[in-house]
């Protein structure tokens, strides 16, 4: 037997609780309801106290091995069976197995004559059976107050009903005891001043038109208890409260990353894309591109094999994955293969509340590593701001809790910054990826920026987003005198640029070709000019030396001659002999 | 049905009442089956066993059968009975099916219920 002690309160005696293992509850209870006592459901018709009740035994039957009696003035046993089979309790068999006794207490007004004094000891009798022959832990009773509409002396039974909690309490077993909602008081017929310690009050409420069951503990004495009103689901699988009150700011964080999907936004992103477990939101007006974001991130989270959950608000999951392959995701082999689940549903099905508990229920189910949630800003049409920024941070906070990268994305009207969804929710995320159309020159064109990234030096540039068939690709804008450009405007600036500099490239080709010219002119001429001196060097020479020719012969001459007279003078000396010696060549 | 048998009381009933049809045919001791259900030896069931034994005897000599029964020592019968207060008179036959709760000391209302229509 699982009991819960708290120790919130410096009492002697600590009061046990026994679980009751109906979900969320046993939460905001701080473990379950009073042990061994009896514990007041009181609500309208239709708010769920039968099927309170009734899951508070079988759980108790099947998670807690305990024994359990239900006393129903309402519906005979069979009709129960057959109801509770629609949310999967079989209670035939648990029955069968002395887990559950169903016992129907009929009481008809018309065939009842009161003659004179009496008391309930019947029913104590029936009921202190019922438990011994199971051994039964837990009772309920519903409606008890179908009592009184079968007898007349209130007198009687008041004084029996307070005898039956003290019943109750002396056999030792966990009660919940259901009451219809009174006009002014919790119950009809005041059930609540007998049962002293446990009071839980349901409602089903409807605003705008969206119905949304609250759960509400009025009272627990000697424990601390959730005091909100939480709302709660009933469905297939039973009774479900979400504990929403925001679970607190310890959660862990994760330091390590997950890619985006996108190389190049990984890039922007220190290169290595978002922590895990923090939250995303990715805002933009339509058609911006936000879901094929999504898309890209579930991918990779997918094809790294990581479980992801799609809670899409707009499109039909058919329609997702149609529209992904366009961009060549094939997000239906991640469905297939399991590792990916889409949850659509249309925002005003059911109120925000109940769009939470969904989603705690279905994140509890699927333990996804990555949630999506498509578009956040939609659920804005099923409340109220203020109550969508407590949904989301309780939301956020819960997944932190469990580590799971929430990815949202987010519909702003106008295109501009700073629009409604974004005040409430900026403040929780962690990234903030902006797309926005760029308008010019006739034509949208996508483009991203990293507005924040908590914890990380992420990139400042606006980087083009571009939808091609193969994925969607981040490329740089052109940034320039003429402002940020993108699409047509970009690739028109790109083929400018690119023919501004083929022709500078040309011009300083053809600058070049002169160069090579003129120097092949100059050197043509400086050849042109050695060769004429060339020339006219050996003319000199041949000049020169005939003329040294000359003088030496005219040397000899005069030798001969003098010889010949036999003179006495000598030749000039002989430092003009080189230069008559070369005339001599001439 | 149910006119046949308050027309012909003493006829057998329909099928569907099977065992008392049968203890009845047997016993012929009349045509009212009732049964007493007490918790007990408590002021409240003493009385109401001295009441309807009276009013047996004073309204219904000879064509009764009385059944008391202890539930505590049968609280199986409270079930099977659907019985909530205590004490309670069941008038299993003839139909329809009536209960008496309390002490039955309040004699008028108890044969108004039972039917009986020849008073004294």
């Amino acid at each position: 037997m699982a009991e819960t002690t708290i120790n919130e309160t410096p009492v002697l005696e600590i009061l046990q609780k026994c679980p009751t293992g109906i979900k969320g509850l046993d939460e905001i209870t701080g473990g379950g309801l009073p042990l061994g006592r009896p514990a007041l459901v009181c609500g309208g018709t239709g708010c769920g106290k039968t099927l309170l009740a009734m899951e508070f035994l079988v759980r108790g039957a099947t998670e807690y091995d305990e024994p359990g009696v239900f006393i129903s003035f309402e519906e005979k046993s069979e009709e129960l069976t057959k109801n509770f089979a629609s949310l999967g309790f079989d209670l035939n068999d648990l029955a069968a197995r002395g887990k559950l006794l169903l016992d129907y207490v009929h009481i008809e007004r018309s065939e009842i004559e009161e003659t004179g004094e009496y008391d309930l000891e019947g029913l104590f009798i029936r009921m202190g059976y019922a438990m011994d022959s199971i051994g039964a832990k837990r009772v309920a009773i519903d409606t008890i107050e179908t009592l009184f509409s079968g007898f007349s002396n209130e007198v009687i039974l008041r004084s029996e009903l307070r005898r039956l909690f003290r019943f109750l309490k002396d056999k030792g077993v966990t009660a919940v005891i259901t009451g219809e909602q009174g006009e002014r008081t919790l119950t009809r017929f005041g059930l609540e001043e007998y049962v002293a310690d446990c009071v839980i009050f349901l409602s089903h409420q409807v605003a705008n038109q969206i119905a949304t069951r609250r759960l509400r503990i009025v009272k627990y004495r000697g424990s601390t208890h959730g005091t909100n009103e939480y709302p709660f689901l009933l469905d297939e699988q039973g009774f479900s409260v979400m504990p929403i009150s925001s679970i607190g700011l310890d959660h862990s964080a994760p330091t390590d990353r997950v890619s985006t999907g996108i190389p190049r936004l990984d890039s922007m992103l220190e290169g290595k894309g978002y922590y895990r477990g923090s939250s995303v939101l990715v805002t933009g007006s339509a058609g911006t591109g936000k879901s094929s974001l999504a898309a890209h991130f579930v991918d990779a989270a997918c094809r790294r094999g990581q479980r992801c959950l799609y809670f899409a608000f707009e499109e039909s999951r058919n329609q997702i994955i149609r529209n992904m392959r366009s961009i060549g995701l094939d997000l239906g082999q991640w469905v297939d293969k399991g590792v990916l689940e889409f949850r659509n549903s249309r925002p005003t099905l059911y109120g925000l509340e109940m769009h939470l508990v969904v989603m705690h229920r279905a994140i509890e189910e699927f333990r996804p590593a990555i949630v999506v949630i498509d578009p956040i800003s939609n659920l804005l049409s099923a409340a109220s701001e203020m109550e969508v920024k407590s949904m989301l941070s309780r939301l956020i906070d819960y997944l932190k809790m469990k580590e799971i990268t929430a990815f949202c994305s987010a519909l702003t009207v106008g295109g501009g910054e700073g629009g409604r969804t974004e005040e409430g929710m900026s403040s929780l995320m962690d990234s903030w990826i902006l797309l926005q159309s760029l308008e010019g020159a006739g034509e949208r064109n996508r483009s991203l920026y990293i507005l924040k990234s908590r914890g990380m030096r992420h990139s400042n540039q606006v980087r083009e987003f571009c939808l091609t068939d193969n994925g969607a690709k981040l490329q740089d804008v052109y940034v320039g005198s003429g402002g940020v450009l993108a699409g047509a405007g970009r690739i028109a600036q790109e083929a400018r640029e690119k023919a501004e500099a083929l022709e500078r490239s040309q011009e300083i080709e053809c600058k070049q070709r002169d160069l090579e010219r003129k120097k092949a002119l100059v050197e043509a001429r400086i050849a042109a000019l050695r060769i004429g001196f060339d020339s006219e060097e050996d003319e000199l020479e041949r000049a020169i030396s005939r003329g040294k020719l000359h003088r030496e012969v005219v040397t000899q001459d005069t030798l001969a001659m003098g010889r010949a007279r036999e003179a006495d003078a000598t030749p000039p000396p002989e430092g003009n002999a080189p230069v008559s010696g070369k005339r001599e060549r001439r | 049905m149910s006119e046949t048998k308050q027309d012909d009381a003493l006829s057998p009933l329909g099928d569907t009442t099977g065992e008392f049809q049968l203890a009845l045919e047997e016993s012929g001791t009349g045509n009212y089956l009732l049964r007493l259900y007490v918790s007990g030896m408590t002021p409240n069931s003493i009385r109401a066993i001295e009441n309807i034994r009276q009013i047996c005897a004073e309204h219904l000599e000879g064509r009764y059968q009385l059944e008391i029964i202890d539930i505590y020592r049968q609280p199986i019968f409270a079930k099977e009975g659907q019985i909530v207060a205590a004490p309670t008179l069941v008038k299993e036959l003839p139909p329809p099916l009536r209960k008496f709760i309390g002490d039955l000391s309040q004699t008028e209302r108890i044969l108004l219920g039972l039917d009986i229509r020849t008073k004294r």
